[in-house]
């Protein structure tokens, strides 16, 4: 397919522009760590996200969502990063659906139309650790009664905390390290034994830590097979890792647009910064960086429809290039703005607050490049 | 099945018929290369019959129209064509100044008995182009030239001096930048001429450079004549069709490498000088780490050429980004054959004998670092950008 948008993808990212920028600005973000938002979205903007079917973007259309594909999830994406619109997004309606995708006709029922409403928020509940390592999901689930029984913990829960479901990784075989003997459990908010609280990061989004005491649950519970559920985990991760990416394509975009923006208007020693030479080849090489994250990211997200084979390796790229230049443009944009650039008062310390983040998430550079690496034979 | 697949069916057909078992080979070195020309030196006789029937058939130049000697085909047949030879790993059948530079500019400025006599020439291979651009005192600043170029009543003298001339030893005909107004500023003084390189007053001297190799001459003119209608475009107008062709050579270096050598990934290429561990991975991590970086900024910019075409083809102009391509995919090049010289080591450094047929990577590697000099320096690139594309002011 060629590396170009159609007409109705420019329709949708045009309107997803307009939308974001006049409903959900960096100033709405600001607002709602301000405020101290207990959830750290807006669940009435999130609403009207789900009225124009972005919610249900993944979900098929008997679920009442608009099965509209991944191109399109991407721009939607990108264009949150340009506002750094806090929003269940890519956690529930990238991630979770899915997961929810490669479930029972039951488990479709119980929740895809829920999603595609806005109404219901479910999180993916994978990682352990300091870093991000599927393989090393060590929270154990053992056959109980008719059903699983769930024991051990869960961190940097993407906007888990106050989700109606988590999805979770657990082991039911082998040992942490292993790919093999993972399987993906659902998990209801209310289950006994599972305690859930809010971790704040840097970038005031909702992220939870969860912890799982003897937390039993149905043999329905269970999405896709039993010991085998690390193929469907990565592709659950994978369109987490390109909507990630897309965002911060979309962060990058917009952080070095204010960064041009406001190096041509700022003078010292008589004249605009911007006529620096020391400048203007910093502002040159990062805006080349930035086309080049242009097409990894419209490449990784078309292979999902295109070329499914080959989707581990297009997000590996796209997360890793899209990581190392949003973090460059970031860097640069601080520096270029000089003392301005350091005051909270400024928008652009957000925009470093949270790709610093959505890098690090799902697996940063060097986990991706160490992918693609292996994919690529050495 | 699509409109295209009976012309695929065809392309198929009339290569594997007409392709020599010998050019589909991967090629050995620079001397396998064929570049046509009065003087050609063909390595092997499967070389001269694969040009004579690629050029017969216009598919040396496979989207220049047929009645200037070219393909005729739309953008999609060429791009199968393409994919056809890339199957049976056909080699090009001609290398050309004249495909890559002069078509294009004699396609666009040119007058209709230009492009019918020497475009024709140009897709069988008859005749081999060299460029007159770079002058001693205008590098980067290329539109600072001095070779003067007199208007003497029934035909123009010139006089001066070129440097970096891609082998005007051995071309047949040059196409030239020469100011023919003294007096107007830089830019509006210049004129772009075509003329043989036999005639008189015309010299030559290979340039020998850090890779003991010679592609590059200084080329002298004292009171050469041409005729008046060697002329192309109008008279000190040169300058536009200067700029069209930079662009165009900008867009053609950034396009160099594939990502590897001979279609295996560096990284395979280290795996297979260096071992691995038990799990396959390179056993240097620290090197690995950096082919790993090479690969994916190599895959996110060969992504980044294909966008740019598609975008191209979808209506929008590539425009300055053809800086943006020639900076970085030069800048990337360099990278890649540094860390192909750390991959194989202490082998790397061997500059002569059978196993390092005469040290094809040394001299591959250095030949790289002039990727970002010519064709306007990475330098000037960072500020064409700047300037045209992100609205920076001047200085």
């Amino acid at each position: 397919m060629a590396l170009v948008l159609n007409e109705e993808e420019q329709m949708l990212r045009d309107a997803a522009k307009g939308f974001l920028s006049e409903k959900a600005p960096v100033g709405a973000l600001r607002k709602l760590r301000d405020d101290d938002d207990p959830l750290g979205w807006s669940r009435d903007l999130w609403s009207q996200m789900a009225d124009m079917g972005w919610a249900g973007i993944l979900v098929p259309e008997e679920y009442g969502g608009i099965d509209y594909g991944m191109v399109g999830a991407g721009l939607i994406a990108q264009e949150m990063g340009r506002n750094l619109t806090a929003s269940p997004f890519i956690s529930t309606a990238l991630m979770a659906v899915t997961a929810l995708r490669e479930g029972s006709v039951e488990q479709k029922e119980k929740w895809l139309p829920g999603i595609a409403e806005g109404k219901t928020i479910i999180a993916m509940a994978v990682d352990e650790g300091v870093k991000h390592d599927p393989a090393k999901t060590a929270l154990s689930a053992v056959a109980h009664g008719n059903g699983y029984r769930l024991n051990g913990e869960k961190s940097y829960i993407i906007d888990g905390f106050d989700a109606d479901a988590l999805i979770v990784a657990a082991r039911t075989s082998g040992e942490a390290g292993d790919e093999a003997g993972i399987s993906l459990f659902i998990v209801e908010k209310d289950a006994v034994g599972m305690s859930s609280s809010r971790t704040k990061l840097l970038d005031a989004r909702n992220y939870a830590h969860s912890e799982f005491t003897d937390v039993d649950v149905a043999g329905d519970a269970l999405i896709g097979t039993l010991d085998d559920g690390f193929a469907l985990l990565e592709r659950v991760l994978n369109v987490g890792r390109v909507g990630l990416a897309a965002e911060m394509l979309g962060a990058s975009e917009q952080s070095f647009d204010m960064t041009m923006d406001y190096i041509k208007e700022r003078k010292q020693f008589g004249t605009r910064v911007g006529a620096f030479q020391g400048l203007q080849h910093r502002a040159a090489h990062l805006y080349s960086e930035i086309e080049l994250v242009k097409s990894a990211v419209l490449k990784a997200l078309q292979m999902f429809a295109d070329a499914p084979e080959m989707s581990g390796a297009g997000a590996a790229l796209a997360k890793a290039k899209a990581g190392e230049v949003a973090i460059l443009a970031a860097n640069e944009a601080v520096q270029m703005h000089g003392g301005i650039g350091m005051t909270d008062e400024y928008d652009i310390g957000f925009y470093m607050k949270r790709v610093r983040a959505a890098q690090e998430l799902l697996g940063d550079y060097a986990f991706q490049a160490n992918r693609l690496a292996v994919l690529r034979g050495f | 099945m699509s409109d295209l697949e009976p012309f695929r069916i065809e392309t198929r057909a009339w290569l594997e018929e007409n392709c020599p078992a010998e050019m589909r080979k991967p090629m050995r070195s620079e001397d396998d290369a064929c570049w046509g020309g009065r003087n050609a030196k063909f390595s092997c006789e499967a070389q001269k019959v694969w040009m004579d029937r690629m050029g017969a058939k216009g598919w040396t130049a496979p989207e220049w129209p047929s009645e200037y000697g070219g393909g005729g085909l739309s953008h999609e047949q060429a791009k199968i064509l393409k994919e056809e030879m890339s199957a049976i790993k056909a080699r090009s059948p001609l290398m050309s100044f004249g495909i890559w530079m002069l078509g294009p500019a004699l396609l666009k400025y040119g007058t209709e008995e230009q492009k019918k006599h020497y475009l024709p020439q140009i897709t069988r291979g008859e005749i081999r182009w060299c460029q007159g651009y770079s002058e001693p005192g205008a590098g980067s600043d290329l539109a600072s030239l001095q070779t003067r170029c007199d208007d003497k009543g029934d035909h123009f003298e010139i006089t001066g001096q070129k440097v970096w001339t891609s082998y005007a030893d051995r071309a047949d005909w040059i196409f030239c930048l020469v100011r023919t107004d003294r007096e107007a500023s830089k830019h509006l003084g210049i004129s772009f001429i075509l003329f043989d390189m036999e005639s008189e007053g015309v010299s030559t001297k290979p340039i020998t450079l850090i890779s003991g190799r010679s592609p590059f001459c200084e080329t002298f003119f004292d009171q050469v004549k041409v005729p008046k209608e060697n002329l192309v475009g109008t008279l000190n107008k040169g300058w536009d069709i200067a700029k069209y062709l930079l662009t165009h050579e900008r867009a053609m270096i950034g396009d160099a490498g594939d990502g590897g050598v001979g279609g295996r990934s560096i990284g395979q290429i280290a795996v297979d000088s260096l071992g691995s561990d038990a799990q396959g991975k390179l056993a240097d991590s620290a090197l690995r780490a950096d082919l790993a970086r090479a690969e994916i900024d190599g895959w996110s910019f060969m992504l980044t050429m294909e966008r740019m075409k598609d975008e191209a083809k979808a209506g929008q102009g590539i425009g300055a980004r053809s800086s943006m391509l020639k900076y970085y995919g030069t800048e990337l090049n360099k990278r890649r054959y540094e860390l192909l010289m750390a991959s194989k080591g202490h082998a790397a450094l061997e500059w002569e004998g059978e196993a390092s047929r005469d040290g094809e990577l040394p001299r591959m590697w250095l030949r790289t670092k002039a990727n970002s000099i010519e064709g306007g320096t990475s330098e000037v690139q960072l500020n064409i950008i700047s300037k045209r594309i992100l609205g920076l002011p001047a200085s």
